[in-house]
């Protein structure tokens, strides 16, 4: 195992999408999300989490380590494995689990930290992220919350988007009642025609060294898995999703060098003057203001 | 004293949910002083010390806003890890497709506090332990912007921007405002029997934009 990090960072995420919907709303029957006040579109945390996991899990494959614990499809050789346990091969008798932990719960009151850093030591996403787990020792494990180093914000794009309504057709029915009455379905999907989202996340050195263990050999898959994570996301409802920026402040110590909100102020990201309706990436400029940014921070533009 | 401190902390949206909703969260009007003691312990903490909040000032107007996400409903399982621990065959996940469930929390946005504090030292404190030592890490700290973790407003996905307070007077957002009951809210959850954690409430009223928890009546 690699060594786990030393340093604190600060991430900025930049990625775009055009005529798709990155992140529906269920409260706005699954249109983009708008900021009701500044009409700007809003991706939440969760959903970019769900991206870098499905990224994890598509290159690792359950990986010892690199486990994933939520997952979003279950696995295809889960069918088989309940199978087996059906005839009888591997007994899980749940009542045979709770006898077990009792009797371990009476001899060993850290049975709840030894758990806990198995399942860090096993899956990815509770050492990146953290989980709330239930406890055996009462008001241990501080109620059952593992706090992972690796915190995201929503991401919100630069200006406001529109999202379009985009009416469609099908000739495939569905029911053979409706059959005979119409010949086509009509659906919908809408869609943002173009938006640039911004996302910021942070990563605590200090949580990772005294909770889950988050390696330098974590980080470079996380930056990875940042990356990438929308090439392995296509669908109908995507449209085109690609991330742009990856800038990553590393500072200098484990509780860092300077106040977050100063490092992300210095990535400008502004729409070019002539540009009305923006409608790609390169309607827009970057720009990092080193001028900004302390000297004992090293910012890597990571794409 | 003199180991009072100032903190002005911001950001884009804030979560404090009140525990008689949090299943569909929804938001207290301003910042609990628990979730204020928070913020300060992820910047610093120390066994040896515990944070008092004294004064919470509203810098901004109370604007709220919506947002319904898909949530997992349940936790890690204690007992299946355990069996995945002793080596098990059975895979351990929790597929988001059968757990999942939709939450609406009803957040607040754009915020701003100060949050007037002290600390007081505890006996947990080594003989080497002394206010003026924590009182210069906490200064050294809120000045270069240091923290253990990232301080967040409530929920973690809203990270809490923070820094020395340096003005000498405070204005608020509700100068002209004489007195807004908040009615009761979460003061703090009661630690000190581990087996048995209590809430304690108190009555938040904030007189022109300022709520002063010193010394106010807490009920449990």
């Amino acid at each position: 195992m690699s060594e786990i990090i030393k340093n604190r960072y600060e991430f900025v995420v930049l990625f775009d999408v055009e005529n798709g919907n990155p992140n529906g709303d269920p409260d706005a029957g699954n249109m983009p999300r708008i900021d009701p006040e500044s009409g700007l579109g809003l991706v939440t945390d969760v959903c970019l989490k769900r991206k870098i996991r499905n990224y994890v899990e598509t290159v690792k494959e359950d990986a010892k380590g690199y486990k994933i614990y939520i997952k979003e499809d279950v696995p295809l050789n889960r069918s088989d494995r309940t199978a087996c346990e059906n005839i009888g091969i591997k007994e899980t008798d749940d009542k045979k689990v709770t006898e077990a932990l009792k009797k371990l719960k009476k001899s060993d009151p850290d049975v709840d930290l030894k758990l806990r850093d198995y399942m860090c030591e096993n899956y990815y996403d509770i050492r990146t992220f953290g989980a709330v787990m239930t406890t055996f020792v009462k008001a241990s494990l501080n109620c059952g919350q593992v706090r992972g180093p690796v915190q995201l914000g929503f991401a919100r794009s630069i200006d406001p988007v529109i999202s379009q309504e985009v009416t469609i057709t099908r000739v495939a029915i569905t029911t053979e009642k409706d059959a005979e009455n119409k010949s086509t379905e009509m659906g919908r999907k809408s869609i943002v025609p173009y938006a640039l989202y911004r996302a910021e996340g942070f990563i605590s050195a200090n949580l990772a060294r005294k909770t889950t263990g988050f390696t330098e050999e974590d980080l470079e898959l996380l930056w990875d898995a940042i990356i990438n994570m929308f090439e392995n996301d296509h669908s109908a409802a995507r449209g085109k999703m690609a991330v742009r920026e990856l800038i990553v402040f590393k500072h200098s110590k484990e509780l860092g060098d300077c106040p977050a909100y100063k490092l992300f102020d210095a990535v400008e990201v502004t729409r070019k003057e002539d540009v009305e309706y923006p409608r790609r990436y390169q309607d827009y400029i970057v720009e990092v203001h080193d001028d900004k940014i302390p000297e004992s921070v090293e910012v890597k533009r990571m794409i | 004293m003199g180991m009072g401190v100032k903190v002005r902390v911001w950001g884009d949206y804030a979560l404090f949910s009140r525990p008689e909703m949090k299943v569909e969260r929804c938001s207290y009007d301003v910042i609990t002083p628990s979730a204020a003691r928070g913020i300060l312990e992820a910047i610093y903490w120390h066994p040896g010390m515990k944070w008092c909040i004294d004064r919470i000032y509203v810098k901004k107007p109370v604007k709220f806003t919506s947002v319904r996400r898909n949530e997992v409903k349940s936790k890690v399982s204690a007992s299946k890890v355990l069996e995945a621990y002793n080596g098990g065959k059975k895979p351990l996940y929790l597929s988001s497709k059968e757990e999942i469930v939709q939450r609406a929390s009803l957040l607040l946005s754009d915020v701003e506090y100060i949050i007037e504090a002290h600390f007081e030292m505890t006996e947990k404190a080594n003989e080497t332990d002394n206010p003026g030592k924590f009182k210069a890490i906490i200064m050294r700290r809120l000045t270069r912007g240091q923290c253990y973790h990232m301080p967040y407003l409530g929920c973690r996905e809203f990270p809490a921007n923070f820094e020395l307070c340096k003005e000498e007077e405070i204005h608020t957002a509700y100068d002209d405002v004489e007195e807004k009951d908040f009615g009761f809210m979460l003061y703090d959850i009661d630690y000190s029997d581990e087996e048995n954690l209590s809430p304690m409430f108190f009555r938040a009223i904030m007189k022109r934009g300022v709520i002063d928890v010193q010394n106010c009546e807490v009920v449990r």
